[in-house]
């Protein structure tokens, strides 16, 4: 793949700045934006989730997982 | 007082007034010890992502309270012991959410969550001072 140059234009973190959602873990429809095709946690590096939202963000999805309402794989 | 939230999953073979039961004799332990419940939320007989002690589906039931350790502990010893409930789980709460869980809301618009949705991901942020990419084995990501 071609370089990419160092400084590029930064996401910011969907979940800080005004009309934020809130991280819930009955809320599948939010959490599972944040999963692979495979079920698994996409790493902020991806997603540009904030390392303390990555944090509250990863404990919500497995509660959830916990609760049966998100599956630990898919497929 | 602390305030806890409480769902938990009964069996799909039990009928939903058996569930009510289960929740009124939660209520009872609470009430009982000084508590209070404040809302209860029945969000259905939902399909669960995996199977559950070999159920498809089961009952959530999904409960606010307010009350003290001791009934609190009370209540998961009461719940544990009941083979209807398949799991639960409790958690401290800050303070008592007002309103509907996103779930009853979600159950009155008639919405389904959309799991089809992967919404935008970004790129791959770049690579930094590691180097160039390898050739790429089969990933399963």
């Amino acid at each position: 793949m071609a370089r990419r140059p160092f400084t590029r234009r930064k996401k910011s973190c969907p979940f800080s700045g005004p009309n934020a959602p809130v991280i819930d873990y009955k809320d599948t429809k939010l959490l599972s934006r944040f999963l692979s095709e495979r079920g698994k946690i996409v790493p902020s590096r991806i997603t540009a989730v904030s390392a303390k939202k990555q944090r509250e963000l990863s404990r919500a999805i497995k509660r959830a997982r916990t609760m049966a309402l998100l599956p630990y794989v898919i497929g | 007082m602390a305030f806890y939230e409480c769902v938990y999953m009964a069996r799909p073979d039990v009928s939903t007034t058996q569930v009510e039961a289960i929740t009124e004799q939660i209520t009872n332990i609470i009430t009982e010890r000084g508590g209070s419940v404040h809302s209860t939320e029945y969000w259905g007989l939902k399909s669960l992502a995996y199977r559950v002690k070999k159920n498809r589906k089961a009952h959530y039931v999904l409960m606010n309270i307010d009350c003290n350790n001791d009934a609190k502990a009370e209540m998961e010893r009461t719940m544990s012991l009941n083979e209807d409930v398949l799991r639960m789980l409790t958690l401290r709460l800050e303070e008592m959410p007002e309103g509907q869980s996103i779930q009853m809301r979600a159950k009155a618009r008639g919405d389904r969550p959309d799991r089809g949705d992967r919404g935008d991901r970004g790129d791959r942020g770049d690579r930094g001072d590691r180097g160039e990419r390898r050739e790429r084995r089969s990933e399963d990501a």
